[in-house]
């Protein structure tokens, strides 16, 4: 293998995997220190910039990072990365005069937002100080889009959404409220300099069975009834409740029909339980309120009588694979299943609808009716019209919404500069030795043993008493210490310099997890089978050295590195260093000038 | 030194011996030796060897004298017993608790200053005898832990960092132990695994006193230019006789080799060592050629390791004295101490 090129600054995004897993690429390990460190308004900031929402996504997120961490791959659990976000969001003080403020001057640019969830909130955030006069439009009467709509107030208090909303609506941001775009066509007629498209995917997907418009009162599309509880118009449901699918706007429903007078609330879902599109903790937090979820039945028939819904019917199946992998579910041919029940909520997925978008106006749809849009400059094939969030390529998450919203950003600034839009702006990288002293090092390299530590739940009787009463609450400083030690640091990187290597062994002999090998050089796959314990993950990069003394090489699987530094600890001659990596995606603006304030290590 | 624990954490696939360890579970306390330390190396080495033989720990004594090499056995086995004696007086204790517990697996760790110098004689005698252990002597040719003055086993010629050059003969241990009498002799390098793990293996199977001579740099005071036991010169100057593999238990032998560049060796318990020459027509029987070898290679500048000598079947130290099978700690009181009686019925007989 060709020795690894680290001035690539993929090379080390790799090895911090959470980061690397985040879509909006947050520096999770240097604000879990932050955290450590009570620096709980420095975490927040760093958050702040990078994912725009920390309260909200301390609570909320879909954290991608979370399988992806490290720890997972070592011991039974990871880090709990996104619990300890809204540590720092819950501890952080005023932090309003660190916000940037909206500019003297306006640099006469004018930018429409459509949707005023976070994928346009973001643009906002990030174009409002550059000087950008923004319209965000939307219908309801507040902006927040989803977060607010969709996500019950036990998982997320309303006065978090108004905070973290606010900080991005005081920079300036104009506020179209109770308006509903009804046409790309005048809308672009406004001349705007760009029109950002951030109005989610809005519509619930229905179920086509018979029945289904018999009892129009006691049969409600999932989206639309999670969104008149979250505005005070519906106040209660019956007493056994019917949850239809698998996702987690599914827990969101059955959680909430169980806060307002659901007693018998059941999950059914046509797939598995582990194929189920809910994340894991959802399903768990649901189960844990008393709800079961039951797996493998299809609902066929709603049964109405008079008028009045007596219950679902079901028919049982099974999974069965295919050759090539594919699942197909089967009838068991046993008899249905009959489910009595009061309500039903539907909640199988939920699609996008553009027909306030002309089709003759350059903004070209694909066969499913999505717009086409760059993956990476969020450009439809209108110049000036650009998507975000679930409207861009259908329902994901916020997290996807706010890096979407930052290349959206991006883009919208380097076309109104009149730059190619296809240039993108590199990262900030800075890699700087952590060592202070012989074996005194600048972070807490002592690998914590702890369990991942559960955030402590509200008790069921007061949480399903009321449907405003947050359910987790948070940790207090001293788990959120213990929590933050659990991570190892994977940003502080092993960094070896071949020249200085005299092949003594210490670093094999002390690496904890068989890291390190010193053998022939050879092709990957021969080479991982060469090594001092098995590396079969093939996306866990193998780093290799240039030619040593003996005409071997250094050879470290990154897969299982602990960033203990005891490599650099035993190395009598300092070709192992700890150098902490850390890499801020670019945000809009004029280059390095416009970086927030540096901050200390 | 480091301050921190080593982690407890380690690679989720980490083979396991058939007594459910893994080589963890071998290990001992973090080193606290200067940080590139020949001694780490062979530490690591007695780890994975131990492991790989599948011994319970508690069934191990590890013991030692004074000096750098004699700390070393905090750093592995950590679940053995463990005994750090006076110095230079290793042997004397390895030699009494080997009569007193013939079941346990000895080893002993000691260095050139504790072994060549102030327990020459000790060492000596541990070897004429044949206790059953493995003794590894780590062997830095300086006196590390009083900052770099030369040892016994210091080649002639060879330059100290301060620029010093030692004129006075050096102390082969090797070739004392072949004099010496002692049945497994062995000589190899901390910073070849490849080489040193077998050797160990080999020496905890062999019965009777098995040494290892182990060139083992001192990266603080004796890894420098001049030196004739840094890294760079003992890689540049090492001559392996052989290349030993060892199968334990009676394991069949499915390698292929050329006739006549294999030797076998049968031990007691059934396990074979396979040779592999690499000096062509030497005869790892002969202690005498074996001498011969290693002052030819060494008047050549050359050090000579690998297995080195293993005789014949040797009678252990316990075969020697003609003791009891049991362990003499398992006998009770009323056996080890018959009473009067007995002794005057002994003493009759002698009158």
């Amino acid at each position: 293998m060709q020795p690894t090129d680290i001035r690539n600054p993929d090379y080390f995004h790799k090895v911090v995997d959470c980061q690397w897993a985040c879509p909006a690429h947050t520096a999770v390990p240097e604000y879990i220190r932050m955290v450590a460190g009570r620096r709980y308004a420095d975490a927040y900031m760093l958050n702040w910039q990078s994912n725009v929402f920390p309260g909200i996504l301390g609570r909320t997120c879909d954290r991608p990072c979370e399988p992806a961490c490290r720890r997972g791959r070592v011991e039974k659990e990871p880090v709990a990365i996104c619990r300890l976000k809204r540590v720092a969001a819950d501890y952080k003080g005023d932090i309003r005069n660190r916000l940037p403020r909206a500019p003297a001057h306006r640099n006469g640019k004018r930018v429409a937002l459509v949707g005023g969830g976070p994928a346009s909130l973001t643009v906002a955030r990030d174009l409002a100080p550059e000087g950008y006069e923004l319209v965000l439009f939307d219908t309801a009467a507040r902006a927040g889009g989803m977060i607010r709509s969709q996500i019950p107030k036990f998982r997320l208090p309303e006065q978090v959404i108004d905070e973290e909303v606010g900080y991005i609506l005081d920079l300036g941001v104009k506020t179209e409220l109770g308006t509903t775009i009804t046409s790309m066509k005048s809308l672009l007629a406004e001349n705007y300099d760009a029109i950002f498209v951030g109005c989610g995917a809005p519509r619930g997907r229905d179920l086509d069975l018979p029945g289904r418009h018999a009892a129009p009162g006691q049969i409600h599309l999932g989206l639309d009834w999670l969104a008149s509880v979250a505005f005070g118009h519906v106040k209660e449901i019956g007493r056994r409740v019917i949850v239809l699918g698998g996702g987690n706007t599914a827990m969101d429903c059955c959680r909430s029909a169980r806060r307002l007078g659901g007693v018998e609330v059941s999950v059914v879902v046509r797939s598995g339980f582990t194929e189920m599109k809910a994340s894991p903790w959802e399903k768990e937090e649901a189960m844990e309120e008393g709800i079961p979820i039951l797996n493998f039945l299809v609902p066929k028939e709603f049964r109405v009588d008079d008028g009045a819904l007596k219950g679902v019917l079901f028919e049982k199946v099974a999974a069965q694979y295919d050759a090539n992998g594919r699942r197909r579910l089967v009838p068991t041919g046993e008899p249905e299943v009959m489910m009595p029940c009061d309500d039903v909520l539907i909640a199988v997925g939920q699609e996008n609808a553009f027909p306030w978008i002309e089709r003759d106006i350059g903004i070209t749809f694909d066969r499913w009716d999505m717009p086409i849009v760059d993956e990476t400059t969020m450009q439809s094939t209108h110049p000036r019209v650009f998507f975000g969030g679930d409207a861009a390529f259908g329902a994901k998450n916020i997290i996807w919404a706010v890096a979407h919203g930052h290349e959206a950003a991006i883009s919208i600034d380097l076309l109104c500069r009149g730059e190619d839009i296809a240039k993108r702006p590199p990262p900030l990288v800075n890699l700087v030795s952590q060592k202070m002293g012989i074996h005194e090092w600048s972070y807490d390299n002592v690998v914590s043993d702890d369990l991942r530590y559960r955030v402590p739940h509200r008790e069921h009787e007061v949480a399903l008493s009321d449907i405003a009463v947050e359910v987790e609450l948070g940790f207090d400083e001293e788990t959120a210490f213990a929590e933050a030690e659990r991570c190892f640091n994977c940003d502080v990187q092993t960094v070896f310099t071949d020249r200085l290597c005299i092949e003594c062994d210490a670093c094999t002999d002390i690496c904890p997890t068989d890291c390190i090998t010193f053998t022939a050089n050879g092709e990957e796959p021969e080479l991982r089978r060469r090594l001092a314990a098995p590396a079969h993950d093939i996306d866990q990069a193998l780093y290799v050295s240039g030619g040593l003394k003996t005409g071997r090489v250094m050879v470290k699987d990154e897969n299982l590195c602990l960033h203990c530094s005891l490599c650099a600890e035993r190395c009598p001659t300092g070709a192992w260093d700890m150098q902490r990596f850390l890499l801020e995606p670019a945000l809009a603006g004029h280059g390095c000038s416009h970086r927030p304030e540096k901050r200390a290590a | 030194m480091t301050f921190v624990p080593k982690p407890k954490l380690s690679h989720p696939e980490l083979p396991k011996n058939s007594l459910g360890l893994t080589r963890r579970d071998y290990e001992g306390a973090v080193s606290t030796l200067c940080a590139g330390c020949g001694h780490d190396s062979i530490s690591a080495a007695i780890i994975r060897a131990f492991f790989e033989l599948d011994l319970p720990p508690h069934r191990i004594a590890k013991l030692s004298g004074i000096g750098c090499s004699s700390k070393t056995p905090t750093y592995f086995l950590g679940r053995a017993h463990g005994f750090n004696s006076v110095h230079g007086r290793m042997p004397a204790v390895a030699t009494g608790a080997n009569l007193a517990n013939r079941e346990l697996v000895y080893i002993g760790v000691s260095g050139d200053g504790d072994s060549a110098s102030i327990g020459l004689g000790q060492f000596a005698h541990a070897m004429r005898r044949d206790v059953n252990m493995v003794y590894i002597v780590e062997n830095n040719g300086v006196y590390g832990l009083t900052k770099g003055q030369f040892s016994a086993t210091a080649d002639v010629g060879a330059k100290s960092k301060r620029g010093v050059t030692n004129t006075e003969s050096s102390i082969d241990l090797a070739a004392m132990a072949l004099v010496l009498g002692a049945s497994f002799v062995a000589r190899s390098f901390s910073g070849d695994k490849a080489q040193l793990v077998p050797l160990i293996k080999a020496a905890v199977l062999h019965r009777g006193a098995a040494f290892i001579d182990c060139i083992s740099p001192c990266v603080a005071f004796n890894n420098h230019a001049g030196s004739t036991k840094s890294y760079d010169y003992v890689r540049e100057h090492n001559e392996a006789v052989d290349s030993l593999d060892v199968i334990i238990g009676r394991e069949e032998i499915t390698a292929d080799y050329e006739p006549g560049t294999v030797e076998t060796v049968v031990l007691h318990d059934g396990s074979t060592l396979r040779l592999r020459k690499l000096a062509p027509d030497y005869n790892v029987h002969d202690r005498v050629a074996a001498l011969a070898h290693i002052q030819d290679r060494e008047r050549a500048g050359e050090i000579a390791t690998g297995l080195l000598y293993v005789g014949p079947e040797s009678k252990d130290l316990h075969e020697n004295l003609n003791t009891v099978a049991a362990p003499l700690a398992s006998l009770s009181d009323a056996e080890l101490c018959p009473g009067e009686a007995a002794l005057e019925t002994l003493n009759a007989a002698l009158r």
